[in-house]
């Protein structure tokens, strides 16, 4: 280079609109295929669009359509059985195992690995496992007939009413281990001064965990039913899996009644404006967590 | 238990001690088998021939492991009308993750270096804005994105899923690789601006060499992820542009003729075996992407 000094300069230049370049193409992306996407969804559920978009607003009738529609309470029904066991059980069985695996186990490693590796897989194919285990009349029923519980009946799967528990059974097996893992780390992060100290206070094992361990945990679970919740309201692939959203519509979600709607019954209005009360639920569980952990970050 | 340990759930007094480690083994032992059991029927089912399924139960032995079952899954077994195996649908998988995942990772590793080394105006709203399409549940954009893959040409093709994974990607691999960039110090950049090399330089030589392991975390991450996609996959490709998980739903489900659960549970096997490997052998990585996807969810 001849002449440094304009070479470094026009660099420089370069340096200042490069980055915004760089990134542009993803921001357009998002643009279009997130907020784009949303308003078209939310417009089309505005419309009276069947099997075609029909671009004429309709109002709300498409909402008014939905709750009226007995099959979609039976998936927000649902939802809730399934959101509030799924969740409940998770953490509960997540922050024992943390506990207990935070004894000093000395095969702590490989516990937590098979503890953790469902998530590793697809609903699809556990589903396909837990549809085979709990199949009424070859699977548990029969090992159990076969140890000598005759009487033992088990036909959740195929049962109306209880066919939801049987989501939730594989749910919890896919999920709990994260949770442990989530409050694993927590527990690991907590100064061992503090449990020594309470330890000469003479707290034991319980008052520990209880008055002490767990409240100093409560970021970890926020950010556990932030993630159990998003998982539950988005679940579609476990129940397709399991029992393809049967017996009839026993185990219908609000995330399988939009795909059916969508895609097998084409009523496109409908079916949008499902999705977009799915995003308003999620939505008011995010947007404040999100806000709030933006915020922090920046102090 | 030496008896200086207090961080335990137990206070050191010998007898009461060894059988509270007794009880902490079996109920952590017990888990083990809980969660190790779907795993453990799937292997033992896949090496069992028809016959012994219908007379044994779920965890007795295969009498005559055989591995045909896993043969015919992989090479003859009818999805839908097609009939050979699920090997064609592998592939599908392979075509789709490996362009999704090398894209997302590279622009999310731009991205990331841009957001937090080049900061201009405006640089912690857009990330912000983008960050907000990782939580959003995809049903809201099922219906118009199968509009435009159509309008684009991609409907029903193993492209049109490359380009849904990467877009749909990229909040978390941004997400992922910003809070990277964020703890690597900016006087190394500084150093190398002074050296007068530029952006591309700076992230070509410098930057990209040291963030090996965001780029391994991430590429496990997404890989994990795109592979085991059910939704976009079943919404936007049909028949023979499946990828593994829809062709996995449709044999399973599939009700012509006998049911071969011994077939279905090898097909499940082979459809987890690329994701379970990763997991052995670079599940430090995968937890970390766990974290992250903390606030992915």
């Amino acid at each position: 280079m001849a002449r440094p000094s304009v070479w470094l300069a026009r660099v420089r230049r370069v340096d200042v609109w490069l980055p915004k370049v760089v990134v542009a193409p993803s921001f357009a992306a998002s643009l279009f295929f997130v907020y784009g996407f949303i308003a078209w969804t939310v417009y089309i559920s505005f419309t009276g669009s069947r099997m075609m978009p029909n671009y004429d607003l309709a109002g709300l009738a498409q909402y008014e359509r939905l709750w009226n529609t007995p099959r979609w309470f039976v998936a927000l029904e649902n939802l809730f059985i399934f959101g509030v066991l799924f969740m409940v059980i998770c953490l509960v069985i997540g922050i024992v195992l943390a506990i207990l695996l935070d004894q000093r186990i000395r095969a702590e490693g490989v516990l937590r690995t098979i503890y953790l590796y469902p998530m590793a897989l697809s609903f699809i194919v556990t589903g396909t496992a837990w549809k085979w285990i709990l199949n009424p009349t070859l699977g548990l029923e029969k090992l159990m007939h076969d140890i000598g519980f005759t009487s033992f009946e088990f036909a959740w799967l195929v049962d109306r009413d209880m066919a939801i528990y049987t989501v939730v059974i594989a749910g919890v097996w896919q999920s709990s281990g994260y949770v442990m893992a989530l409050f694993l780390a927590g527990l690991r992060s907590i100064d061992d001064e503090i449990i020594k100290a309470a330890a000469i206070e003479g707290a034991g094992p319980w008052r520990t965990y209880v008055g002490i361990v767990l409240p100093m945990l409560r970021p970890v679970f926020l950010s556990a039913f932030i993630v159990l919740a998003h998982l539950a309201i988005k679940s579609f692939d476990l129940v397709v899996a399991l029992t393809a959203g049967g017996p009839g519509i026993a185990t219908d979600l609000p995330a399988t009644f939009m795909y059916s709607y969508a895609f097998q019954r084409s009523e496109l209005g409908l079916a949008a404006a499902s999705a977009v009360m799915m995003l308003i639920t999620i939505m008011a569980i995010i947007v404040p967590y999100l806000y709030s952990e933006l915020r922090s970050e920046r102090k | 238990m030496r008896r200086r340990q207090t961080h335990g759930i137990v206070r050191p007094k010998s007898a009461s001690n060894t059988f509270l480690r007794w009880l902490l083994f079996s109920i952590l032992g017990l888990f083990a088998l809980y969660y190790l059991m779907p795993m453990i029927v799937m292997v033992i089912t896949a090496l069992k021939p028809l016959d012994e399924i219908r007379t044994g139960t779920l965890l007795s032995l295969p009498q005559a492991p055989t591995l045909e079952p896993t043969f015919r899954a992989w090479g003859s077994a009818c999805v839908g009308v097609r009939c050979a195996g699920l090997s064609p649908y592998v592939l599908n998988s392979v075509m789709m993750v490996v362009p999704a995942v090398a894209i997302s990772t590279m622009l999310g590793a731009i991205n990331g270096y841009a957001l937090t080394k080049w900061r201009f105006r405006g640089a912690d709203l857009i990330f912000g804005l983008m960050l907000f399409g990782a939580f959003i549940p995809f049903q809201v954009v099922l219906l118009p994105m199968a509009r435009t893959l159509g309008v684009l040409g991609l409907a029903g093709s193993v492209w049109g899923l490359v380009l849904v994974h990467t877009v749909y990607g990229l909040a978390f691999t941004t997400l992922f690789f910003r809070n990277f960039f964020v703890g690597v110090s900016d006087g190394i950049v500084q150093a190398a601006k002074v050296d007068g090399a530029g952006f591309f330089g700076i992230f070509f030589r410098v930057v990209l060499p040291m963030s090996l392991p965001a780029i391994v975390v991430t590429v496990i991450w997404q890989f994990t992820q795109i592979w085991n996609d059910f939704l976009f996959g079943i919404a936007f490709t049909v028949g023979d542009s499946n990828p593994v998980t829809v062709a996995l739903n449709n044999l399973v489900a599939s009700s012509t003729g006998v049911k071969e659960y011994n077939v279905d549970m090898a097909a499940a096997i082979i459809a987890a075996v690329p994701t379970l490997i990763v997991y052995i052998f670079a599940g430090k990585y995968f937890v970390r992407g766990l974290a992250a996807g903390a606030v992915k969810g």
